[in-house]
């Protein structure tokens, strides 16, 4: 494959290993936050910790969508299938069905016979509705500024040609405001953040600079290649050594300072700025993103009138039964705790029957350790 | 069971399949053929060793590029037989149609069993036809049963594996898979992957036929390469080491997977075979399946090992090393 299989080369990965190991020989321990779970999935998919010397180590961020995602958000979609039962279709993205509300999973609705369809995109649920014009479909629309500007031109799309029958049940949020919340943390300790690639072809470089010149810690926007991420560390190590901290771009041939101003501009018109609760986090103040009020119509949270169901989505009151016992998600996600660290890892939580979030999707902490062994030194 | 519902993580034959057949069906059904858990039972019957397998087949589509119901349900059994050492002899073959399926349809998929069967030399000998309402099945289902005889001096089995061996693979990994998907959801991907689907009894009879030192053999269908090691070292005192590198993969398949965001190891296949032979016959087992068009892109991928014990370790392309676990209910695609 033309422009993938050059940043996997082998023999580049062994050099740039040697250049960090000779950049880093004799220095303090250092903590890069990889902040994005395509980072992590690719850091265990190509065994990248061995490759790095023992004083360096690599956490994992809250940017795996599914993982932040509150229990509370999945009992909503779940009480909208049993009360409006024959009425509704939901559709999701794949690593949404397993995810554990407080009782069930979309997955075990669905055995059950409700209506839960895994789609691509917000195009393949926009096709699933104008084809069940006797069916309310609702999209279940997760993840951070790579995924909503598709959500936000549905809604657009929708709007244009009439489909009134489609409906999206949004738990958006944002990259930039975690991080200040993570750094703002006392346990956290760390030197950089790896900052995600998709995330930044969107938003660009921009947001990150507060991080920089605030917190004085070093940013580097980096692909997900194997070789993308080991430079993108070799770039925060060179700044961590100096004692620098700016944003630097490792993406380059993709990310740009400005991002992409089209999908930000639809992003703009259809979403704007609510404080929304992160699983394991909590509430965030403006880290999410909601629909409008001219697109009220389109909302679900508001057509279903979920708020009659006693949940509250943005206000980050849980449903009180979705605390889940002894999970440490939470902690896992700031990065303070290691799956190791939880004693329900690999008992009583595993892929099978997982019990908390990071534990679901591929992208999580505690499956990505799961599924390929910690290797950490 | 914690799941007090089947889902379809029960049928993706990774990790649920197999707590099914170990906490509900073994305990039932207790035997001792059954208990291998081979592809085909082994039976001793009158001096001579046969072979018996069954298979259901609920492929949606029905047609896809490089097969269909038909060719899967005759391949898929005679591989079931092919891959234990027996001569695939005799295949049965069971329809469950859903009232309204087109008659056009139904002579397709005929035919292309009938094609098949002769190919391998089978026949078809018994059948069953079962009409159900509309709605009770999607469109056709197919079950094939299928007999063979094991030759004196065959002798393929897990516990033959050492230390040392070689794992080989027959071909390209994922084709059917990702074929069955992209039709299934309309991918319009070009140029079209096509199923690998095909009877594998004349080359692997070839290679039984050759002498080479070949210890073992699986087709790595549902779950893929992935799970099919797993299969192998699980509970042994050996692990295996694959190498990324080495593992042949159709380019468009591995472009499909990266967009998709699934990983090719765990992918369906359903005309190739995983074979551990001695070090010493791996090269020559190699270069008899090369002879053969289903054996042009064979390739040794990785060996059988010490450490770590009862696990299968991927050497990566970038030099790294990862724990390859079975799969774990269905792929999904990914969000981002």
């Amino acid at each position: 494959m033309k422009y993938i299989d050059e940043f996997r080369n082998g023999t580049i990965a062994i050099s740039l290993s040697d250049k960090i190991a000779e950049l880093v020989k004799g220095f303090r321990k250092i903590t890069i936050m990889e902040v994005c779970g395509s980072h992590t999935m690719s850091v265990y998919r190509y065994g990248l910790k061995r490759l790095l010397p023992p004083n360096i180590r690599l956490l994992s961020g809250p940017g795996c969508p599914v993982c932040v995602t509150p229990v509370s958000f999945i009992d909503t979609a779940i009480t909208i299938l049993h009360k409006f039962a024959n009425e509704i279709i939901i559709t999701t993205f794949g690593d949404l069905f397993r995810a554990p509300g407080s009782s069930s999973s979309l997955e075990k609705e669905k055995a059950k016979g409700a209506s839960v369809v895994v789609v691509y995109s917000t195009r393949d649920a926009m096709k699933i509705a104008e084809k069940n014009t006797d069916k309310k479909v609702i999209f279940l629309g997760i993840g951070f500024e790579t995924t909503t500007p598709t959500i936000a031109a549905s809604v657009l799309e929708a709007e244009r040609s009439n489909l009134n029958n489609y409906f999206v049940l949004t738990s958006h949020k944002t990259m930039p405001h975690v991080m200040e919340a993570l750094l703002r943390d006392k346990e956290l300790n760390l030197d950089g953040f790896l900052c995600p690639a998709h995330v930044s072809t969107i938003i660009g470089s921009r947001p990150y600079e507060f991080i920089a010149q605030d917190f004085h810690i070093p940013c580097v926007i980096a692909g997900f290649e194997p070789l993308d991420i080991l430079q993108g560390i070799y770039m925060l190590l060179e700044q961590i050594v100096k004692k620098e901290a700016g944003v630097k771009i490792q993406y380059s041939r993709v990310a740009k300072c400005n991002g992409n101003p089209t999908a930000l501009a639809i992003l703009d018109k259809v979403f704007e700025p609510c404080d929304v609760e992160w699983r394991g986090l909590g509430l965030i103040p403006k880290s999410g993103l909601k629909l409008r009020n001219r697109y009220a119509r389109f909302d679900a949270s508001k057509v279903f009138r979920i708020l009659d169901f006693g949940f509250r989505i943005d206000s980050g009151i849980q449903n009180p039964h979705s605390a889940s016992n002894g999970c440490i998600c939470g902690d896992i996600l700031r990065g303070v705790k290691t799956p190791s660290d939880c004693k329900l890892f690999k008992g009583a939580c595993n892929p099978e029957h997982p019990v908390g979030a990071c534990m679901v999707s591929g992208e999580g902490t505690c499956a990505a350790y799961y599924k390929y062994g910690e290797t950490e030194p | 069971m914690k799941n007090d519902k089947i889902t379809l993580a029960h049928g993706s034959g990774g990790k649920l399949t197999h707590e099914l057949i170990r906490q509900l069906f073994l305990p039932n059904f207790s035997n001792e053929a059954l208990s291998q858990l081979g592809d085909s039972a082994i039976l001793q019957f009158n001096g001579a060793r046969l072979a018996f397998t069954t298979d259901s087949y609920v492929v949606k589509p029905l047609f896809f590029p490089g097969g269909d119901i038909g060719r899967l349900a005759v391949s898929g059994t005679i591989n079931d037989l092919a891959v234990v050492g027996a001569k695939p002899m005799f295949l049965s073959a069971g329809f469950i149609i859903e009232e309204g399926f087109e008659m056009s349809l139904l002579e397709k998929v005929v035919n292309s069993m009938k094609e098949t069967a002769a190919v391998a030399g089978v026949e078809i000998v018994t059948g069953d036809t079962k009409v159900v309402e509309r709605g009770s099945v999607d469109n056709l289902y197919i079950n094939t049963c299928g007999i063979g005889v094991v030759n004196n001096g065959v002798n393929l089995s897990i516990s033959r594996i050492e230390i040392g061996d070689k794992i080989i693979i027959s071909g390209t990994i994922a084709d059917h898979g990702l074929a069955v998907i992209s039709e299934r959801e309309s991918l319009g991907f070009s140029p079209s992957i096509k199923s690998d689907c095909a009877p594998l009894s004349g080359l692997i009879g070839r290679l039984i036929n050759s002498g080479a030192n070949i210890k073992f053999m699986r087709d790595p269908t549902r779950g893929g390469l992935a799970t099919t090691l797993n299969e192998i070292v699980n509970t042994k005192k050996y692990g295996i080491l694959i190498n990324e590198q080495n593992i042949p993969i159709n380019n468009n398949v591995r472009a499909l997977c990266e967009i998709l965001g699934y990983d090719p190891l765990y992918i369906a296949n359903e005309g190739k075979v995983v074979i551990v032979a001695s070090a010493n016959d791996a090269a020559k087992v190699c270069d008899i399946l090369k002879e053969d068009d289903l054996g042009k892109d064979a390739e040794i991928i990785g060996e059988a090992l010490k450490e770590p014990q009862g696990k299968v370790c991927l050497k990566t392309v970038i030099g790294g090393t990862r724990i390859i676990d079975m799969l774990v209910g269905d792929q999904l695609p990914r969000i981002c």
